[in-house]
């Protein structure tokens, strides 16, 4: 019996007012487990990247309730809530978020002293994420030294470094050409995702489908489908 | 390593030390930062230094003579500006109730002509000639020499060689008459206005210097106890003369400086601009660079920094760069005032406390102003728009 890792129910999300206003989530409901790495594809401007948002801990939602492990995180205070992301979540942004005044090892180690972790442990433990990631020896670089896979091996590191139960990887080969794509997300499933992780990614790109465990989909704010796979 | 620090401490110097390494790798930044905080805190210290200088200097005689106690023309504004009072102000004063002694200090202008035939401009100060109250100190000659035939003494301060550096023996001329110098003798201030300066009798400065008809420049007042002076003073103006102790004459002279020669004003105004100056462009740097890491500073949010964090991380950054300017601003302006006394000796500028407080309070403002508008600006970022992208 798989463990439940977010439960999500009635989430709804609304920007702007009146003849702006936009539903970005719709009456979302969802369930995640530990062990599975889940897609969430659709249509731009669906609410993709919102719903992301609202499970992760970032957004707000203007209705419903996201509960990790029980806790229902939008009762949480601000700290509260930052101490969430910063000790369950990692995030692999759309576009990295790569610190560039900052070498190579101290972005990844970055959530590990937000965590008070010692500054040479956190270096040295950033290092060997940056051995698994294989990006040996590239420690002192700055991040525009490296080629974007790389730079998205990287980010993968950080979000990985603080072994973080739930990982949220938004379009995480959008500015990848599809070998690279392709390759890093199978390293992802090969190598991070285990049973007591959970992997939310979302994507536009059909190539790297044959890793998900589960397809669901969205359409205007709403889910319209699951396609389950054998992983 | 750091077995002796708390958990929280080192933790705190993790966080800290991120925000010093986003701050300092961002070169060209932080080198404008440097310079506009470092400029600012250089133009705000020599301005007031300078300023300070010249006062304590503006006092010098009073200083040097010593008197506790100064009798003057109301009108008198500042010590260089006497305005002579006529001989029986003196003999009332002495019989003032309170009063141990009192003599006539003369004060005023002459040409000297040099040996070379050159002319200088020096400050004459004519001791009373019974009781040579506010003599110098001496470092060659005896002082009752000051009583030979056209005897006079010389100050050895920064302006000692405007006189050619005279000895003991040296003869110039003054107003026509002959001057022997028979003593130099060192004072604790030496005066603003460029001009060395002579010691001699009461009796002969009158003598050798053309006058109006009152030649007491001050009367210069030994009350018999401190408890004396408040008696004094009320029973001088009653002559319709004002008695002032030494504070405050000095005090009369630097607000005069101050607030009447528009000096003061000017001085007020510089160290405004250079505030403004250095607010703005330290204030604009800090401001761009907030901005430019607004980005860094949402997915540190995203990721999980908690606001009082990124608070703390924002004053670090600001007040790192602030005193490290201070001090790049305090050490400049030490070393130029530093050099310019090495080619100048009479140089004005003393860098002193008040001005060093000043300077600090003023690159704590601008930090304090940097960092809140740099703090609104983060704590406003929506992690989410990062998010996004
Ligand atoms: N801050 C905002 N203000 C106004 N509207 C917003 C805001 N954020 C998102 N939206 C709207 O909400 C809807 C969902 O946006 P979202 O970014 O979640 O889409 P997405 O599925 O991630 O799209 P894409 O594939 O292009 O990234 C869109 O119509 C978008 O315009
Ligand atoms: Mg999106």
């Amino acid at each position: 019996m798989p463990k439940v890792a977010i439960k999500a129910d009635g989430l709804g999300k609304w920007f702007g007012e009146g003849e702006a206003k936009t539903m970005a989530l719709r009456d979302v409901n969802l369930e995640t487990n530990f062990g599975e790495m889940v897609y969430i594809v659709g249509p731009s401007g669906s609410g993709k990247t919102t719903l992301l948002s609202v499970l992760s801990g970032i957004l707000k939602p203007d209705s419903g309730r996201v509960c990790v492990e029980g806790i229902d995180i939008w009762n949480l205070n601000a700290d509260q809530l930052a101490d969430f992301r910063l000790n369950r979540v990692g995030f692999v942004f759309q576009d990295y978020h790569l610190f560039p005044r900052l070498n190579t090892a101290e972005n990844v180690a970055i959530p590990l002293i937000l965590r008070k972790k010692n500054w040479n442990e956190s270096m040295k433990q950033a290092a060997q994420y940056l051995d698994i990631v294989g990006l040996k020896g590239r420690a002192d670089l700055p991040p525009v030294k490296l080629s974007g896979g790389e730079q998205q091996r990287v980010a993968i590191a950080r979000a990985m470094v603080g072994q973080p139960d739930i990982l949220i990887m938004d379009e995480p080969t959008a500015s990848l050409d599809g070998d690279t794509g392709q390759s890093i997300l199978k390293f992802v499933h090969e190598n991070i995702l285990n049973s007591n992780r959970c992997i939310v990614v979302v994507t536009h790109d059909s190539r790297i489908y044959e890793f998900a465990s589960r397809i669901l989909k969205m359409e205007d704010g709403r889910l319209t489908g699951t396609e389950s796979r054998a992983a | 390593m750091w077995l002796c620090t708390s958990e929280k401490d080192q933790a705190v110097r993790g966080i800290l030390k991120l925000a010093y390494k986003l701050l300092v790798n961002d070169k060209a930044k932080f080198t404008a930062l440097l310079v506009g905080i470092t400029f600012a805190v250089f133009l705000m210290m020599f301005i007031t230094s300078m300023f300070i200088g010249v006062l304590s200097h503006a006092s010098a005689t009073v200083i040097n003579i010593g008197a506790p106690m100064w009798v003057m023309d109301p009108s008198v504004q500042a010590i260089t500006s006497s305005i002579g009072m006529p001989d029986y102000v003196l003999d009332a004063v002495r019989s003032l109730d309170g009063v141990e002694y009192a003599v006539p200090l003369y004060s005023g202008g002459a040409l000297v002509k040099l040996p070379d035939g050159t002319y200088q401009a020096a400050t004459v100060v004519g001791l009373d000639d019974t009781s040579l109250f506010g003599r110098p100190m001496l470092i060659e000659g005896k002082i009752e020499d000051i009583y030979a035939e056209n005897g006079f003494i010389v100050v050895a301060d920064a302006e000692y060689q405007k006189l050619e550096s005279p000895h003991v023996g040296s003869v110039f001329e003054l107003n026509d008459h002959r001057g022997v110098i028979v003593g130099v003798a060192k004072v604790t201030v030496s005066g603003l206005f460029g001009t060395p300066t002579l010691y001699t009798t009461y009796y002969r400065a009158v003598q050798y210097i053309p006058n109006p008809r009152y030649t007491i420049s001050y009367v210069l007042v030994q009350p018999k106890s401190p408890a004396d002076v408040q008696k004094i003073k009320q029973q001088v103006a009653a002559l319709g003369y004002l008695a002032v102790t030494k504070d405050e004459f000095i005090k009369k002279n630097a607000s005069y400086y101050v607030f009447q020669t528009g000096g003061g004003t000017n001085i007020l105004i510089m160290t405004l601009i250079s505030f403004i100056v250095g607010l703005s462009i330290s204030g604009q740097t800090f401001y761009t660079f907030i901005l430019e890491n607004l980005e860094r500073f949402g997915a540190l949010k995203a990721i999980g920094t908690k606001s009082s964090e990124l608070v703390g991380m924002i004053l670090f950054q600001a007040s790192f760069t602030a005193l490290t300017g201070y001090g790049l601003g305090v050490g400049l302006c030490t070393l130029l005032v530093y050099l310019a006394k090495l080619r100048l000796a009479s140089y004005a500028a003393m860098i002193t406390y008040p001005s060093l407080l000043l300077s600090f309070v003023m690159v704590v403002i601008i930090a304090g102003i940097s960092s809140y508008v740099g703090i609104r600006r983060v704590l406003q970022i929506e992690p989410f728009d990062i998010f996004r992208g």
